[in-house]
């Protein structure tokens, strides 16, 4: 999650977080409604979030690069290639022969396909959106208290482990020295274990101590839980017709999934 | 003879600000020099650089003869010791001595010489009889005279401090300051703390905005008065 989202000033950078959320559920949502196999209605869905990337003059390159962590989720769906019933196709790899389920290998490319553009929706959200203001999108939203709190704190405490994670590793390396007359250095595994898991339990230590720090700092300068929220306004006429027309076309395209898709 | 040549050495953040501009220095062996400015000049950065946790972008360091780069980067580790600021990020071991023998370890000394290295460092800087204490229990004085051992037990030929008295009650900096008295070591010492400056090193080095604008003794340094004031010391 990035501190600060690349350029403003772009109109969906602009747009109330709260109508970027909603968007955003309603957009996975649907694209995990439709059916199996409804290539077309695939397409839209990407071509959609692809445009409003754009729109938000988002780095295209960055935003495909990071997800492709979506595909991991495709994982699970690998055993639905053997597993399934119907018609089997032949795969020949070098001298060997695997037989694949039709339409296993259909409902897997489907996964695959749904889980990646799902994860460009939600990385377009977290790209457009600086993090303070999305938290407090959700509040509006009336999220309950303590998934904001975990939330905040969560992202306020990553970049306190990050950081000292980071002078410990710094502080190893200055240390690992090669021996002037050529010995292999290095040490064995067993040992090498034992020093990352010293340093992993001193991280938790400190990273302990560190947060119950930042936790009695933000105590004392009157935190109760909740995000202050200076403005509490409803959604402006210009964001409600955006957010409307928004479901309208995801509603389209899922009707359009819904009749184009399905197995054979 | 000098024991490091840093010949043009300018560095930049991954997110492009510049750390480090154009940097030019010659250390001897036995020499003990303090290197000052206000927080942000670049100090930590410039320490980080003598044993290659960070790599110049620019410029050339040179360290008892080794030209710092790949090759020569473990070589050059063992003769550097950089003692941290936390000595936290140092100590991450149940034990003391498995702290101490790091060092050696890593460098695959055969056993018996790295238990002979923890002694001989432990008792240098007065921590004998500590080798089977948690390091997570030890005040921040005896915190930091840990975090030397472990360098230390390196042999290196030079030690680089990041704020070695930062965080220290008065009498634990005065032990630390009489300690790195006797340490024979070439030193490198960054601080804030200007009268370690003058008991412990005859050489200081003014850092600013990641340029060294003045180099000279100590003594003299510390009575220009407008000199201190416009680099953020006073």
């Amino acid at each position: 999650m990035p501190d600060h989202p690349s350029g403003t000033g772009h109109p969906l950078q602009q747009l109330d977080a709260r109508v970027k959320i909603i968007f955003t559920l309603a957009f996975i949502l649907a694209l995990s409604l439709s059916p199996f196999g409804a290539w077309a209605a695939y397409f839209l869905f990407l071509c959609l979030v692809l445009s409003a990337a754009i729109a938000a003059g988002t780095d295209l390159r960055s935003l495909l690069r990071r997800s492709l962590l979506g595909l991991l989720f495709i994982l699970s769906a690998l055993p639905l290639l053997f597993t399934a019933p119907g018609i089997r196709l032949p795969l020949h790899l070098g001298g060997w022969t695997l037989w694949i389920s039709q339409p296993g290998l259909i409902r897997f490319a489907s996964i695959g396909a749904k889980a990646w553009i799902s994860m460009l929706a939600a990385l377009l959200l977290a790209e457009s959106t600086p993090v303070p203001v999305l938290l407090l999108a959700f509040q509006r939203l009336r999220t309950p208290r303590v998934f904001i709190a975990i939330l905040s704190l969560m992202w306020r405490y990553l970049s306190v482990i990050r950081a000292e994670a980071l002078s410990l590793m710094h502080a190893r390396t200055s240390r690992s020295a090669a021996s002037p007359d050529g010995a292999r250095g290095g040490g064995g595994i067993a040992w090498r274990a034992r020093v990352t898991g010293g340093m992993a339990g001193s991280l938790l230590l400190r990273s302990m101590e560190r947060a119950d720090r930042v936790y009695a700092a933000m105590l004392s300068r009157g935190y109760d839980g909740q995000l202050p929220d200076p403005e509490r306004k409803g959604l402006s006429p210009q964001d409600l017709l955006v957010l409307a027309g928004a479901l309208l076309l995801i509603l389209f395209f899922l009707l359009f999934a819904l009749f184009t898709g399905g197995l054979p | 003879m000098s024991l490091v040549e840093i010949r043009g050495l300018s560095y930049r953040y991954p997110d492009g600000r510049e750390a480090l501009r154009g940097i030019d220095l010659t250390l001897n062996a036995g020499e003990k020099a303090a290197l000052v400015g206000s927080n942000g000049a670049g100090k930590s950065t410039l320490l980080l650089h003598l044993n290659g946790v960070f790599t110049a972008a620019q410029g050339s360091i040179t360290i008892a003869g080794l030209p710092l780069d790949r090759k020569n980067t473990g070589r050059v580790r063992a003769l550097v010791g950089l003692v941290f600021q936390n000595p936290d990020d140092q100590l991450f071991s149940p034990h003391v001595d498995e702290d101490v023998a790091y060092g050696p370890t890593y460098q695959g000394l055969p056993r018996d010489v790295v238990a002979q290295r923890v002694a001989e460092a432990l008792a240098a800087v007065g921590m004998g009889g500590y080798e089977k204490r948690s390091s997570y229990h030890l005040s921040g004085g005896e915190k930091k005279r840990i975090a030397i051992a472990t360098v230390l037990s390196m042999r290196p030929e030079m030690l680089v401090f990041d704020e070695p008295t930062a965080g220290l009650d008065p009498r634990a900096r005065r032990e630390l300051i009489e300690l790195l008295q006797r340490l024979p070591q070439t030193m490198l010492i960054a601080t804030h703390d200007l009268d370690l400056a003058r008991r412990l090193c005859p050489r200081m080095l003014i850092l600013k905005q990641g340029t060294l604008s003045a180099d000279g003794p100590t003594a003299q340094l510390l009575d220009n008065e407008p000199l201190l004031y416009e680099n953020g010391l006073l």
